[in-house]
């Protein structure tokens, strides 16, 4: 299924991943935010404050919806009752975009409440496509697929990450949504150049990036080992590799992920804001291009 | 092949005693014990966060590194069943109840109760709450076999201790005295957008119990005089209506 977003994309500015405890500065600061973005599974419960503080936001800002409990990389049917609350999110809100991730979390002892990675193989490569074809009839719209974090390889891996999210796209339709922080975690991790995975990586289907800070540890070979952590602002490293990213992308809607240890507003805005200037330089070093060629 | 790999990783995930999984492993080549632990270390985190998300007073109750040990009993044993984490933990307060090194507080398993209602009552759907002037609407003949609808977001708990004081000292800072070693109960309702946590005069405890669990009017009424001769029907009743225990018809 290819279904057109040009009417339902995010804009070319950085958001923030919405958190209750600033609602109310939200409402009260009318910030100048480009877009917010929610877990989907917070907000599904039948009524009460999420709700009314989710309609009051939406009504203010372009809403971002992005899942972490659809299990899309699991080797298991996909949860109809799941992708049907999804639904009535996507229903009640009319987000501009919907993400989920190369990833599995649920088994046979219930919902492990991570995104864990899976062997990149002409199986996996099936299911992952058929489970994203059938998230997008569900949902009656295009989706993003996330690039993960991962802190092991399989063995049995026969497909190239890049190429393994290129085919889904391909086969389904879908969009990717490139997060630079996980680009940087896996390429650590596993000994490889980010700024060749940026280089590689299929920048027309993007549609939005995600930033975020990495904790660091060493694992049992004495090797550095990044873990996707959400708890700091967005490192150094990880901002340079987003101006890389820029440059081949263009401006597009970037998403600050800041979920544990969750400073107050005025803080996380200081990180939009960073990530807004990067995106206008671009936008201006294109423009500037542009112009010269003229 | 990919079927059997998940198997095997979730097993060893949620098991720390079982080796590595097969399969797995590093861009030196060969599993490395430090990296599979990040996972196993996330999804023992990520559920115990959410256990101290939602108990907080618990969690003051007995201390962080006490309650921290608590919650890794429960979760290892009880994964959530669906991917809504803020339902997570419904029977917590049930094994509180039955964790021995917790006995001593013998209050601690109902603050618990008092916590999950809260949280289910955030959740709950919206409705409107029955006001004090939809009674006046309501036939006297007809009043003994009337049946109030519960708000979604409604609860009434009864607990053999001060349970509803003692939530309601911890929502401050210094906590603060709670006075009488005595049975309470706590009605937990969001009218509007606001959850709160009554604490109920003792004589409507029967009374408020009966009408949530769906009794008549005349059925409730009986069941509170027979508990407290001086109860007051249109005391107690206004009263829970007021606090938004009911749905409006």
């Amino acid at each position: 299924m290819t279904t057109s977003n040009k009417t339902q994309a995010l804009p070319p500015r950085a958001g923030l991943g919405l958190k209750p405890q600033h609602y109310e500065a939200i409402l009260s600061g009318e910030p100048d935010v480009g877009f917010f973005e929610i877990h989907a599974e917070n907000y599904m419960g039948a009524g009460g404050p999420p709700h009314r503080y989710l309609e009051a936001i939406a009504a203010r800002h372009p809403l971002s919806l992005h899942g972490v409990g659809l299990s899309i990389g699991a080797d298991r049917p996909l949860d109809k009752a799941h992708l049907a609350r999804l639904r009535r999110l996507v229903d009640l809100y009319r987000p501009a975009s919907f993400s989920e991730h190369l990833a599995w979390s649920t088994h046979d002892t219930g919902f492990l409440n991570d995104l864990l990675p899976l062997p990149y193989t002409p199986e996996t490569l099936a299911r992952v496509a058929a489970h994203v074809d059938e998230t997008q009839q569900a949902l009656g719209r295009r989706m993003l697929l996330e690039n993960p974090s991962t802190y092991v390889l399989f063995a049995e891996s026969t497909i190239d990450e890049i190429d393994f999210l290129d085919a889904v796209a391909d086969r389904t339709g879908c969009g990717l949504l490139l997060d630079v922080n996980n680009v940087m975690v896996s390429a650590v991790n596993h000994r490889l150049d980010p700024f060749a995975y940026v280089d590689r990586f299929p920048v027309a289907r993007v549609g939005e990036i995600h930033l975020a800070g990495y904790d660091e540890t060493t694992d049992e070979a004495g090797d550095r080992l990044l873990i996707d952590a959400h708890g700091t602002p967005v490192k150094t490293d990880v901002i340079e590799l987003y101006r890389h990213a820029l440059s081949r992308t263009g401006p597009v809607a970037t998403l600050i992920e800041w979920d544990n240890d969750v400073p107050d507003f005025p803080t996380l805005k200081a990180e939009a804001d960073r990530a807004d200037g990067l995106i206008a330089a671009e936008a201006a070093r294109r423009g500037a291009a542009r112009a010269r060629a003229a | 092949m990919g079927a059997a790999t998940l198997d095997l990783f979730a097993a060893a995930l949620i098991d720390a005693e079982m080796p590595l999984p097969a399969g797995i492993t590093t861009a030196r080549g060969g599993a490395d014990a430090a990296r599979f632990a990040v996972y196993r270390n996330n999804v023992h985190v990520g559920l115990t966060n959410a256990l101290s998300q939602r108990f907080p007073v618990t969690e003051r109750l007995v201390g962080v590194e006490f309650f921290r040990g608590m919650a890794r009993v429960y979760v290892q044993d009880r994964k959530p069943a669906s991917p809504l984490m803020f339902e997570y933990g419904e029977d917590f307060p049930d094994f509180v109840a039955g964790f021995g090194p917790a006995k001593g507080l013998a209050y601690l398993a109902d603050v618990a109760r008092i916590e999950a209602a809260w949280s289910r009552a955030y959740h709950a759907a919206d409705a409107a709450a029955l006001e004090v002037a939809d009674l006046a609407v309501l036939a006297p003949e007809r009043l003994a076999e009337t049946r109030l609808r519960r708000h979604p977001a409604a609860a009434v708990l009864t607990s053999e201790h001060p349970a509803g004081s003692i939530w309601a000292a911890h929502q401050t800072e210094p906590v603060a005295t709670v006075a009488a070693r005595r049975p309470e109960t706590v009605l937990v309702a969001r009218p509007d957008a606001t959850v709160n946590v009554h604490v109920l005069p003792e004589t409507d405890a029967a009374f408020a119990a009966a009408l949530i669990a769906g009794a008549t009017l005349g059925e409730a009424a009986e069941a509170a005089l027979a508990d407290s001769p001086d109860f007051d029907f249109g005391a107690a009743l206004v009263g829970l209506v007021t606090l938004g225990a009911f749905a409006a018809t």
